[in-house]
């Protein structure tokens, strides 16, 4: 079966500075990938070029069989692409059930299906008690939850999550992970961003690094954290195994 | 869940219809033609500013020229009757077509503004407008247009011997810009409207298509705007442009919504019943003295209810369904 995204040779350079240089990577159906590297690697421009966000300086995107290349936002996310964002964005003058149900409304457009269908997710992503209360009052980790409710309600087939699990408690984080799992369990793809590897590694079925732009290393988690390539991007050249 | 909001959904109504018959009432009581002018103005401003929330507070579009579209709409009416005879009622219609469509051309550019951005284009354009209405020969210049009264009646919606039919038009005006919200407010519109205006990256990544957002917003707000303005044209049956275009109907339109609750179903009634009788009361009981004392008056008062509801006066009603839900 073909992938259901790929990016074939994206560069993308902003006013010379070049944040992603021939950037080539797949996602598989029902895959769940982790997209790592250290500070400034490109990761944040790759995954807003996936979502929509800017349009690359050269190469192309592929969702779904589908050249999204130069589809705004708007159109890729009614396509199946759904995400989240680093820094929060909820609605914060709107109630947490009104938040997902503006994402509900891609699939359902009668409006006692959307605020079901916003019901069932908040219910899944365990925001169910939550419903009525105003976005401006949860807590961060609820905020992050929010975030995956939304992109949820459009009905994705593939959910970008960017950092989603980074800066929560140990509890938290797992409770997250055990979210990403039943998300995948439910036939969506996930490609997820993370800065952390501890956290992501025992979650992927596969991680691409990227390092200045490029991809460094792609494969199984555990074979990615012993590549010396890896160790060295993160920590330095005198850390790497063998020198 | 789903019970509970459809229920609060329905009370909403039944609260409104119970207001609309309350109000449909006070004539019958008060007959002091001064009295019924206030209320007629009232209810016009109730509809007039629940029409700017529509772009303004729900979808977030600051407009402070929505005296364009007033003007249009008066402007619309009195120039197709006096100089075609075409009936007022067909001329509101036009007046709020022309107005929505102009909203539209000006959205087209203005819209990719930002922010405060947005807001100075409108007072501009609104400013613009206005002198160019000035300097129209064919449409009076600035003298205006004397609509001719011909005699009392519903055809040419004309009444010269009683406010009453004017007052209960005002009150159908109000209850239908009314009952638009209510009915936006639960629909696509109304939920993408409110998320431009949160975030609009984040309502774009959610599917929304913001920039037409804006542009449907702007097209309801400005359609009803004009029928406002129709009506005023034949309640005053004399109108010039400073007295329809003019800056301070913009900020009238504006101020009841921001002081009841901007963004709020309720917020532009219960502004414009506090603050359009206190406009005109302080006008007529302590003004007129050239001092402006009146002024000081009432801009105080605004300040004071700013500084105790900063939220809108619409928080009064909801502090105790806030204590229950927590």
């Amino acid at each position: 079966m073909t992938a259901l995204l790929e990016t074939r040779g994206i560069t993308q350079r902003f006013s010379g500075l070049v944040a992603n240089s021939n950037v080539s990577i797949s996602v598989g159906r029902g895959e769940i990938v982790g997209l790592i590297g250290p500070n400034g690697a490109g990761k944040s421009t790759l995954f807003n070029l996936i979502a929509g966000v800017y349009t690359p300086s050269e190469g192309s995107i592929w969702f779904d069989g589908e050249d999204v290349t130069r589809l705004r936002p708007a159109a890729r996310c009614q396509r199946g692409i759904g995400r989240t964002f680093q820094v929060v964005k909820s609605f914060e003058s709107m109630s947490v059930i009104d938040n997902v149900i503006v994402g509900a409304l891609v699939q359902n457009t009668v409006m006692r299906e959307a605020r079901r269908k916003a019901h069932e997710v908040l219910e899944f992503t365990g925001l169910g008690a939550r419903a009525a209360v105003p976005a401006s009052d949860l807590v961060p980790a609820e905020k992050r939850r929010l975030e995956v409710a939304r992109a949820l309600a459009t009905e994705p087939k593939l959910l970008l999550l960017d950092e989603v699990l980074t800066g929560l408690t140990p509890t938290e984080a797992q409770t997250g992970v055990e979210l990403v799992r039943r998300v995948r369990d439910t036939g969506i793809t996930v490609l997820m961003v993370e800065h952390v590897m501890e956290i992501v590694m025992p979650l992927v079925d596969r991680a691409i690094v990227l390092d200045l732009g490029k991809v460094l290393v792609e494969g199984k988690p555990t074979e990615v954290v012993r590549d010396p390539k890896v160790i060295t991007a993160y920590l330095g050249d005198r850390h790497a195994v063998g020198s | 869940m789903d019970k509970d909001f459809t229920s609060r959904r329905r009370r909403e109504l039944i609260i409104a219809a119970f207001f609309a018959a309350l109000a449909a009432t006070v004539p019958l009581f008060v007959k002091d033609v001064y009295i019924q002018n206030i209320m007629v103005l009232t209810l016009m401003y109730a509809a007039l500013s629940q029409a700017w929330n529509i772009l303004s507070g729900y979808c977030g579009q600051i407009s402070l020229g929505h005296a364009l579209y007033f003007g249009l709409g008066a402007y619309t009416t009195a120039l197709l009757f006096t100089k075609f005879g075409v009936l007022p009622w067909f001329g509101m219609l036009a007046g709020g077509v022309i107005s929505a469509v102009i909203a539209m051309a000006l959205g087209y550019p203005c819209f990719r503004l930002g922010g405060h951005y947005f807001s100075i284009a409108t007072i501009v354009i609104a400013e613009i407008a206005l002198v160019l209405f000035q300097n129209w020969d064919w449409a009076g210049a600035a003298l205006g247009i004397d609509i001719p009264i011909h005699r009392d009646s519903w055809l040419t919606f004309q009444f010269t011997r009683s406010k009453l039919p004017y007052f209960y038009f005002a009150l159908v005006l109000a209850c239908i810009a009314w009952l638009v919200t209510w009915w936006l407010e639960d629909s696509k519109w109304g939920y993408w409207w409110r998320a431009v205006k949160d975030n609009p990256s984040a309502a774009e990544s959610l599917g929304v298509d913001v920039f037409n957002s804006k542009m449907g917003a702007a097209a309801v707000s400005a359609f009803l705007t004009a029928i406002g303005g129709s009506f005023y044209a034949q309640f005053v049956s004399y109108i010039d442009p400073e007295s329809v275009m003019g800056f301070q109907f913009s900020l009238l339109m504006a101020l009841p919504a921001v002081l009841g609750g901007i963004g709020t179903l309720w917020g532009p009634v219960l502004g414009a019943v506090i603050l359009i009788p206190l406009t005109e009361l302080t006008r007529s009981y302590i003004g007129g003295s050239g001092r402006g004392v009146d002024l000081i008056v009432y801009g105080l008062m605004i300040v004071l209810i700013s500084l105790a509801r900063p939220q809108g006066l619409v928080g009064l009603f909801s502090v105790s369904k806030k204590a229950v839900s927590r």
